[in-house]
């Protein structure tokens, strides 16, 4: 029998978030979420030589961090889904060479961590895992150099711009042991609807994360008010707006319970950022410090994470092409 | 997944509405007013040049340097793209903006050698101005050449 509801969502019997970790930069230490975050550096080169170098690291130490807390060795993971923002998913890849894991290396953008916890928890319930490794990471200063100007170029960024998160957040899904679980995944389509200014990122995702949610909803036939959070992933403050109108023409109504973890992780007015946070390390961190405590504590109960992510590849975008975009709905549930 | 045109157009209206915009208005002041410093620094160093003494070519060529020097070292030490968050157009279309954009990216892709990071990124930023500007120059030269002599 399949395990699945409606058109696109999957669901599990026993898939457990037995550990989190979180790194980050100095941006994101001062930030509200600052102080749940496991390990956050000065250094925007975390000690390396390169801000590719860092964001490797940041890879790598939050992926071992979060076996060591899940207190297991190495050996005991039998897959790793991970990514990154980096040409080639070159954090994960490099990153993973210290580590004794079977890798699939995923590319979802922003929404990386979604892919991976979706992926994951696909393997385990479909039983070919015990244990997986589900880490997602990104740099603001190796994303500003890959997509966009030089940091030291005299540039103004328009309002509707996003801040990429710097660190990299990873959990251990397993089969056994406590944690809160992940009950469904509803995948998301790829969904572009026309917007190609790349400074304005939340526009083109918001689309992407309305049809995810609104999947989720007609699959699984809950009330918006079945979640204490629904919180995408990095969609600021012009694409939570968008998503409200596009979520409102559905028929569906969120009162006090929509978030996005990019407005959390930034203080938008002290710390200058705009719109808010964005990267794979956006949700990731997010998740990893904050919203996996509050879920391990019962201070959210039951959760949607909606990591969102803009597809834009630069070539096709310099030759005239919109954003295609994507969003995952991932349902988490408290133990206690 | 699919969508239409019409939904495209509405969506894109929705999200002309709600983007909020740069205010033009507060960065046009600050562009003139910081480009304008700019150019009157230029003008005063070319007058102080003109009572020290050097020639007319001498002292154009003594401002740019001085200008084009500051604006590297700013650039070099972080501070010139703090300028230019506040300053905008009014720092990066004087001569000083051309040198920012040609260090800072020297600076940046340095971590991939000399040769393929600093050497073939340095233009990344100002090779467009270059080639249309020495295309503009050529097509205002031609004529200039055949309709003036």
């Amino acid at each position: 029998m399949l395990k699945k509801k409606g058109r696109s969502t999957a669901v599990f019997d026993n898939v457990n978030v037995i550990s989190s970790a979180s790194f980050g930069g100095k941006k994101e230490s001062e930030g509200p979420l600052g102080k749940y975050i496991d390990f956050t550096t000065e250094d925007a080169m975390y000690g390396e030589k390169s801000w590719e170098k860092a964001e490797i690291k940041f890879f790598r130490e939050a992926s071992k961090l979060a076996i060591t807390k899940a207190d297991i060795s190495q050996s005991d993971v039998d897959y790793a889904f991970a990514g990154d923002l980096l040409n080639q998913c070159g954090a994960s890849a490099y990153g993973m060479r210290d580590l004794d894991i079977p890798f699939f290396g995923i590319y979802g953008a922003c929404s990386t961590f979604g892919e991976s916890l979706s992926l994951g928890a696909m393997a385990i319930d479909g039983k070919f895992a015990e244990n997986v490794l589900c880490t997602a990471g990104s740099h603001f200063c190796a994303a500003e150099k890959q997509f966009r100007f030089p940091l030291e170029l005299g540039t103004q960024r328009p309002p509707s711009a996003t801040w990429t998160v710097t660190g990299a957040g990873s959990c251990i899904l397993s089969s056994n042991g406590n944690g809160p679980r992940i009950t469904e995944v509803t995948t998301g389509k790829v969904v572009d609807m026309g917007v190609k200014d790349a400074a304005n990122m939340g526009a083109a995702m918001a689309p992407a994360a309305a049809e995810a949610i609104y999947s989720h909803f007609l699959d699984t036939g809950r009330k918006t008010n079945y979640y204490d959070c629904v919180a995408t992933g990095d969609l600021g403050e012009v694409g939570r707006e968008l998503l409200k109108h596009l979520l409102a023409e559905k028929g569906l109504y969120f009162e006090n319970n929509l978030t996005d973890c990019g407005i959390e992780m930034f203080d938008k007015e002290s710390q200058d950022t705009h719109c808010g946070g964005s990267g794979c390390a956006c949700s990731a961190v997010a998740f990893c410090a904050y919203f996996y405590k509050m879920l391990c504590e019962g201070k959210i109960k039951k959760m949607l994470l909606i990591p969102t992510g803009a597809l834009m590849n630069t070539t096709a975008s310099q030759q005239g092409e919109s954003i295609p975009s994507i969003a995952h709905a991932i349902a988490f549930e408290a133990r206690c | 997944m699919k969508t239409t045109e019409q939904e495209k157009e509405e969506y894109l209206k929705k999200v002309d509405k709600i983007t909020p915009n740069s205010p033009i208005i507060k960065n046009c002041i600050w562009a003139f007013c910081s480009g304008g410093l700019i150019c009157t620094a230029g003008e005063g160093l070319f007058k102080i040049f003109e009572s020290l003494g050097f020639s007319e070519d001498n002292r154009a060529l003594l401002v740019n340097i001085i200008l084009i020097g500051t604006s590297a070292i700013l650039t070099g030490l972080g501070l010139y793209s703090k300028l230019g968050k506040r300053c905008g157009a009014g720092t990066i279309i004087p001569i000083t903006g051309f040198a920012n954009s040609m260090v800072s990216p020297s600076i940046e892709f340095k971590k991939e050698g000399f040769v393929l990071g600093l050497g073939a990124k340095m233009f990344s930023v100002a090779g467009p101005v270059i080639v249309y500007g020495l295309l503009t120059s050529i097509i205002v030269g031609a004529i200039h050449y055949f309709l003036m002599g």
